[in-house]
């Protein structure tokens, strides 16, 4: 029997919990912080502008792809690698009156600079600010709901604390991949929001696990103190948080090595958030309930 | 569900075999019996995958508010000076306001009258009366403004419609989104430009004369005569681009519009063998056109698309017939399309396109290529890792994987559900995820083995503690996806799709099927130990 956890171990988590909110604290403290500095980076989905993704047939310097496009506007422009070889990406971030006539403008000028079938415009997306704002705050209401709804949902299946723990960890995976995403200069777009949301959902998975464990041995264990009883329950259950994430994360790999463009930075936010939500429910949401229960102790004694 | 062996085996077979008849259509082409009696769905693929253009276009339905009180201002000058009232300041004030000055204060009841039987979608919301005159201030009842702007939606979405139709786009979707938005999807587009070009035109068509009475020089300079505006000419030279702009001076009346058309054909002039649309009047509007002309001998009469002027022809003599023709140096692409957008008819109000995007051809089949690589080694990973780790039991699981996929492409053409990038992810995801379930359940029958139970009595077991946290951990994915679903926009709910029907029918493979097999193997052939 191929073992990665061998039954009996017993890591003291619940002791160490200090550590790891501080730890986490501070995750959470640069992650915000990159996001108040840098601003939010939103994708055109959200900002509105417009996106062209370019593949040239020979290898073509960034720098004088910008250089070329001087000319065309004066707004905000960035041009990234992106995907395949000699393929990237231009986004012109803002608010765009006349998108049609931009996506025109950037075309004819890459055609006069590099040569006329040299390259293939594959993707053009132009969203308006109105669509941008829709987008953005219907994104939001997603998110928030979702937390809600994952709120709702294990506060009806197991109590009140262990949902209040689960949530706070969910926030806390959610605020860190946000976090990552803002210090490696990736764009949130509807993809990431996606990721974001699937985070939401997937993470939450290994606290349900701890906290059916935590369940069972209270019956159990009636007698032992919650610490014990947390701690050894995140024991019993750790083969089982490590190998349902890492089954998680192989086909991320996959996707993040060959997915393509478009679902390469989808991937990046998943494995974030995947590594992240499986520490947070072993360190943090169990770990809450301890916690929740020190500031508001329970009217009847257990027993 | 069942208890025999025999009967759980016979529902995953005919499962199995409803999911194949679902599924042969989107792989094979089926003969037409099968077409007749049996499910012919595909699973198709998203703009993303096929390459395509998506449009959002917002229908600017106050311009048609606006329209419809210029035409009730015009309605008004006529009345007055039919009821010999006179009048002096009469126009439009914002979107949704009228000013009518009455000159002679003894005239107001008369107005009033005419008021209230003719003009019944405006009411009176300020009455200045002056000893020089009174002034109404008239607005446009909120119902009736309400009812034209959701005509005018209505009515620019079946135009659309009628033009792509006729334009020839294979499996076009033309939607109403929120209360002013037009979603247009059009696969497999080729040149996204010229169906812009066709989709956004407003394509109205007026008539009007050339005010030849005034000067043009002198309207240039600013001295524009009330009644008259300047439109322009523009032509292009197809070799350099470079654009010429010709001015008109035009009397500001419309004589006749494109309502009254018919039909619109391209047809090539003989004399110098261009192209041209030629354009056919109703009844009514031959008449019309008829008097017209009859009328304005020796004139110039205007031809406007879209405040453009097309040509100016001098009327040579009374038009009868009913019928006129488009000059303006056309390509044969561009007579086609306008005799497209002619015949559809104008749109109501304009539309401004607010969402644009364009996938090309050859990045959709790169992406599919990717797509199915990534599914491909995904897969493999997994599968390797379930038998590397729980040796026999992860290759039980592994065939439940296989099923899992099946199913879900079977859930996805039963629902005609599209496929795009995003929700081949949802499917790699599905995989991983899929198996979690069966990793604990085996972690939970290896406890049990350890606490010395027989291998039945762990399986037992196993499946049943680990139930409730599989149906737990799958249902929170599955919230969290329908919530993406309801706010995600195309490529983006195909991953909410994907990701909630394989979770659904994982809960089925990972526990019902790999159970069976399970039972199988202890029940029938009696194992004693097992691979896990």
């Amino acid at each position: 029997m191929l073992e990665i956890i061998k039954p009996n171990t017993n890591f003291d988590f619940v002791g160490k919990t200090k550590m790891f909110l501080a730890l986490s604290g501070l995750l959470i403290v640069i992650s915000i912080f990159s996001v108040m500095v840098k601003g939010w980076q939103f994708g055109i989905d959200f900002s509105g502008g417009t996106l062209v993704q370019v593949k040239f047939k020979s290898p073509v310097e960034i720098s004088s792809i910008k250089a070329n496009l001087k000319n065309v506007t004066t707004r905000e422009m960035t041009v990234q690698g992106f995907g395949e070889e000699n393929e990237y990406m231009i986004r012109l971030a803002g608010i765009v009156t006349d998108l049609e006539a931009l996506s025109d403008k950037i075309q004819s000028s890459l055609e006069q600079g590099f040569g006329k079938g040299s390259f293939e415009i594959r993707r053009v997306e132009m969203v308006g600010p109105r669509v941008g704002k829709d987008l953005r705050d219907k994104a939001t209401l997603a998110v928030i709901f979702s937390l809600i709804g994952m709120l709702i949902y294990i506060w009806w299946r197991f109590e009140l604390r262990f949902g209040v723990g689960a949530i706070i960890a969910l926030a806390h995976d959610v605020t860190i991949t946000v976090g990552t995403l803002s210090i490696t200069n990736k764009p949130i777009d509807l993809t990431i929001i996606a990721a974001l949301l699937t985070i939401v959902g997937y993470s939450v998975n290994d606290t349900i696990i701890v906290c059916d464990r935590i369940r069972e041995n209270m019956k159990k264990m009636a007698r032992e103190k919650l610490e014990k009883l947390i701690n050894v329950s995140i024991n019993e259950t750790l083969s089982r948080t490590i190998l349902t994430s890492g089954t998680v994360f192989l086909v991320l790999i996959a996707l993040f090595f060959l997915g393509g463009g478009v679902i390469h930075d989808f991937a990046f936010a998943l494995i974030i958030g995947v590594i992240v939500g499986t520490y947070s429910s072993v360190y943090i949401a169990t770990p809450l309930v301890i916690f929740w229960e020190q500031v508001f102790p329970p009217k009847k004694r257990r027993r | 569900m069942f208890k025999s062996l025999k009967w759980r085996a016979l529902l995953v077979l005919a499962l199995t075999v409803v999911s194949l008849v679902y599924l042969l259509p989107t792989f094979f082409e089926m003969p037409s019996w099968w077409k007749e009696h049996l499910p012919d769905d595909k699973v198709s693929l998203g703009l993303d995958l096929q390459g395509g253009m998506h449009l959002v276009l917002e229908v600017q339905a106050n311009k048609a508010v606006e329209t419809a009180l210029d035409r009730m201002a015009g309605d008004i000058r006529e009345i007055l000076t039919e009821e010999k009232i006179p009048y002096g300041q009469l126009e439009r004030q914002g979107t949704d306001k009228l000013l009518v000055e009455i000159l002679d204060p003894s005239t107001k009841d008369k107005f009033n009258e005419v008021l209230e039987n003719k003009l019944s979608a405006l009411e009176k919301i300020k009455v200045d009366e002056r000893p020089e005159g009174v002034t109404f201030e008239l607005m446009i009842k909120p119902k009736e403004a309400e009812h034209m702007k959701r005509l005018a939606v209505d009515q620019c979405l079946e135009t659309i419609r009628n033009r792509v139709d006729q334009f020839g786009v294979a499996e076009p979707t033309i939607q109403k989104q929120g209360e002013d938005q037009i979603l247009v999807q059009l696969p497999g587009i080729r040149d996204p430009k010229r169906a812009i070009e066709l989709i956004g035109k407003t394509a109205l068509l007026e008539f009007k004369l050339v005010d030849e009475e005034n000067s043009l020089d002198k309207a240039l300079k600013g001295e524009i005569p009330p009644d008259s505006e300047i439109l322009y000419q523009k032509h292009e030279n197809k070799e350099t681009g470079e654009v010429t702009r010709v001015p008109y001076l035009l009397k500001k009346t419309t004589l006749l519009t494109g309502e009254y058309l018919t039909s619109a054909q391209v047809r090539i002039s003989s004399q110098f063998n261009e192209p041209y649309v030629g354009i056919d009047f109703s009844d009514i509007g031959g008449k019309l056109f008829e008097r017209i002309t009859a009328a304005n001998v020796k004139k110039r009469l205007a031809i406007i698309l879209d405040n453009n002027v097309y040509s100016a022809p001098v009327i040579q003599e009374k038009i009868s017939g009913g019928s006129a023709q488009i000059t303006g140096r056309f390509t044969e692409d561009e007579a086609r399309d306008l005799a497209i957008v002619l015949r559809a008819g104008s749109l109501k109000a304009p539309v401004k396109i607010i969402e644009k995007r364009t996938v090309g051809p050859s990045l959709g089949k790169d992406s599919i290529d990717q797509g199915l690589r990534s599914c491909i080694v995904g897969s493999i990973l997994v599968v390797l890792f379930m038998v590397f780790y729980y040796r026999l039991s992860g290759a039980v699981a592994n065939f439940s994987l296989i099923f899992n996929i099946i199913l879900l492409l079977a859930g996805m053409a039963a629902f005609k559900s599209t496929l795009t990038l995003p929700g081949i992810a949802g499917i790699v995801l599905t995989i991983g995820m899929a198996v979690d379930a069966n990793v604990l359940i085996f972690e939970r029958t290896r406890e049990e083995i350890r606490a010395g139970k027989t291998p039945r009595a762990s399986i037992d077991a196993g499946y049943s503690k680990a139930l409730i946290t599989i149906v737990d951990a799958q249902l929170t994915t599955i919230i969290a996806a329908v919530f993406l679903f309801q706010f995600g926009t195309g490529p983006i709910k195909g991953f909410a799709v994907t990701l909630t029907i394989g979770l659904i029918a994982s809960l089925f493979t990972s526990i019902y099927v790999t159970r069976l097999i399970f039972d199988y193997f202890l029940i029938e052939r009696r194992i004693k130990s097992l691979s896990i």
